[in-house]
């Protein structure tokens, strides 16, 4: 996930032009286009919508629809690190709420938050399909499993070292 | 000498690529692939001998240089050495249907996959007629592995003769069920599988176009079934002119986007559309009126990827399997706090007490088993005193709980099962699509009517209400989010009234 600070506008419109534009011949590409331009950017700026929408030839109100009923869609930039703790049925029965209670306090943050200096963003999935190994995470993409709080402490000093 | 090292991304989780990498750093070659389904012991590695491939696990990279000294290339003993992989009770015990190469392969090889019998379920269909491969699937007894167990061939009979220039296939991956894994495992441990079942079924319908629907919670399941369907075109599996039989079929993979709901049929072809995953009113079905409104296949991986071994082997093989109207084999997923959690295929009939206590080892934390909770969220909470029910689908449905698609989350006696309950109104209230009122509303009231018994307030009223707010839930949703969220709700009431006061 490349930061995109340093794009102009008129670039980034350029860039959302070439996402859709490969999607041409796609059937029903909104999905793909939206995940390709989070990929890119790392989240999907608002300002983006009203250009979007005409490049797709669907109202604002629509796309902004579809953007804010997935929770993958951020509308801001996530910290450097991103926390995803699972705290569905399975990781519950071996104590993913305490693990999420320990990230919260280690973090001093609530899950939804990233920290003030950037560096973790903590959030909650349900279901990694890691269900036989819990309680399981994920860390910027990477699976994690039988974790507990000392586990948990020495993956985020691991995966936040130079960040 | 071949050593094999797990890629799945369970294993991967408890450290199979730092295992991988230490054995290279000794001049091993490592072959990545599936996971056995024996996940307790992960990192499993494997080592081809002359007797058979002899595993050892669980293996932490530090007793690399142990195990080599001690003879691990040649199969000798070992303390984390469990002898040859086919003859360990947990695989067995199996009968491996659509499992069978899941851990045995590499899953990107198509050499090893035609090695291992791959294709020959497609050859087999390209040699009958369409109709001829419908009324084969529906001999088997083959139902939805999804959950709610529908018969696959009659859902193909009814695409195949609806008319249309433009049909698809469309497999539904978004495993979103907390204790289902077996979907995410078959994608990362033998795609080219679900490919083969999807192939087959397009044939079988008249079909040009398949769409894989996969979460994006599983980014490594996502890679490897992009590289296989890439594979498949090279081998000519995929694209316009089949094996060269004439038949056409394009294959995608479309990435979800988070929302437990698109899980649910009609709301995931939403999503393929490109919209909100709002669920549909049925009818129209969408084997008539489906993805773009056209006729459409939509089932899940596991039934997809059950069809090649029925077209290779036979209906009547498939159906010699089983009890009842539950035919062929079930993968049944042991999870959460199990001792020995993983896959486990067998045929329907197996009793719950057989997975958990004998196979499972009962819980992890060794305290006695509180609950079970069987076929997902939506599922119900079984007491250890119900452990006796054998695993099929009427059985269960009789004993007021559901089999769905054979996840099982055992819970300890420290669960708190009115907090269980109150989590299942609140996952409704969170992942509901907002279509309809009684699960939009509905579940947000659940919460609070929960939060009000536990407190002690009015109980006898609330209990009341609670089990009113259920019954419109069940009989007013639209689709299985609203209607089943009661289940998990009221079995914990009916079995642990304890916990509520």
């Amino acid at each position: 996930m490349a930061s995109n600070g340093h794009l102009t506008p008129a670039d980034r419109a350029d860039r959302v032009r070439a996402i859709v534009a490969a999607h041409r011949e796609d059937r029903g590409a909104l999905m793909p286009i939206l995940h390709d331009i989070q990929d890119e950017f790392g989240h999907l700026d608002p300002d983006i919508v009203p250009m979007l929408a005409g490049e797709l030839n669907i109202s604002r109100a629509e796309l902004h629809g579809v953007i804010t009923f997935y929770t993958d869609f951020r509308a801001e930039p996530p910290g450097r690190t991103t926390l995803r703790l699972c705290r569905a049925e399975a990781c519950k029965s071996v104590g993913a709420e305490q693990l999420v209670a320990h990230a919260e306090q280690v973090l001093g943050i609530k899950t939804g938050q990233t920290t003030p200096d950037g560096s973790v963003t903590l959030g909650q999935v349900f279901c990694l399909g890691n269900c036989a190994l819990g309680p399981a995470a994920q860390v910027n993409g990477r699976l994690h499993g039988r974790l507990d709080p000392r586990r948990l402490d020495d993956l985020l000093a691991t995966e936040t070292a130079g960040s | 000498m071949t050593v094999y090292v797990p890629r799945d991304s369970a294993a991967v989780s408890v450290g199979a690529d730092l295992v991988a990498k230490t054995l290279e750093a000794h001049d091993i070659p490592v072959v990545r692939n599936g996971s056995r389904g024996m996940l307790w012991l992960e990192p499993f590695v494997e080592v081809a001998t002359r007797h058979g491939r002899v595993g050892y696990g669980p293996v932490a990279p530090e007793d690399v240089p142990g195990l080599l000294a001690a003879g691990l290339l040649e199969g000798r003993d070992h303390e984390l050495c469990h002898g040859p992989v086919e003859h360990m009770r947990w695989m067995r015990d199996q009968t491996r249907l659509c499992f069978a190469r899941v851990g045995v392969i590499d899953p990107l090889s198509t050499e090893d996959y035609e090695a291992h019998g791959g294709l020959e379920g497609l050859r087999a269909a390209l040699r009958k007629t369409p109709a001829e491969v419908v009324d084969e699937v529906t001999e088997s007894g083959l139902r939805g592995r999804g959950g709610a167990g529908f018969p696959a061939g009659i859902k193909w009979k009814t695409v195949g003769e609806t008319p249309g220039e433009l049909k698809f296939v469309c497999c539904n991956a978004d495993e979103g069920d907390s204790g289902t894994f077996a979907d995410r495992m078959l994608i990362e441990g033998d795609p080219f599988t679900l490919i083969e079942g999807m192939t087959i079924a397009a044939h079988a319908v008249g079909a040009t176009e398949g769409y894989i629907y996969l979460r994006s919670e599983y980014p490594d399941a996502i890679r490897v079934m992009r590289e296989a369907i890439r594979k498949a075109y090279a081998r000519n599996w995929l694209g316009a002119d089949i094996l060269g039989s004439g038949l056409r079929f394009d294959l995608f993979v479309r990435v979800g986007a988070g929302a437990y709901i698109c899980g649910e049929e009609t709301s995931m072809l939403e999503s393929l559309e490109g919209k909100r995953g709002m669920v549909r009113a049925k009818p129209p079905i969408p084997a008539i009126t489906g993805l773009f409104g056209k006729p459409t296949i939509v089932n899940n991986v596991l039934t997809l990827a059950s069809v090649p071994a029925i077209l290779a082997g036979g209906a009547a093989k498939y159906q010699s399997l089983g009890v009842e109207r539950s035919r062929g084999t079930q993968v049944f997923q042991l999870a959460g706090n199990i001792a020995r959690g993983g896959v486990f295929e067998t045929a329907f009939g197996v009793t719950l007490a057989d997975l958990v206590n004998d196979y499972g080892g009962g819980t992890r934390s060794g305290r006695p088993v509180k609950a079970v909770q069987v076929g997902g969220p939506l599922g119900a909470y079984l007491p250890a005193t119900r452990l006796d029910l054998p695993m099929d689908y009427e059985a269960f449905a009789a004993a007021g709980a559901m089999l769905g698609h054979g996840g099982i989350v055992v819970f300890d006696d420290t669960i708190d099962m009115a907090a269980m309950a109150r989590f299942a109104m609140e996952f409704c209230a969170e992942e509901s699509c907002g279509k309809c009122t009684p699960c939009r509303v509905g579940s947000v009231r659940g919460v609070e009517v929960i939060d009000r018994i536990v407190a002690g307030q009015d109980t006898d009223a609330n209990l009341a209400l609670l089990n009113d707010l259920c019954e419109l839930m069940t009989d007013g949703s639209l689709c299985a989010m609203g209607g089943l969220t009661p289940n998990p709700v009221r079995s914990a009431l009916l079995h642990f009234p304890e916990d509520f006061s």
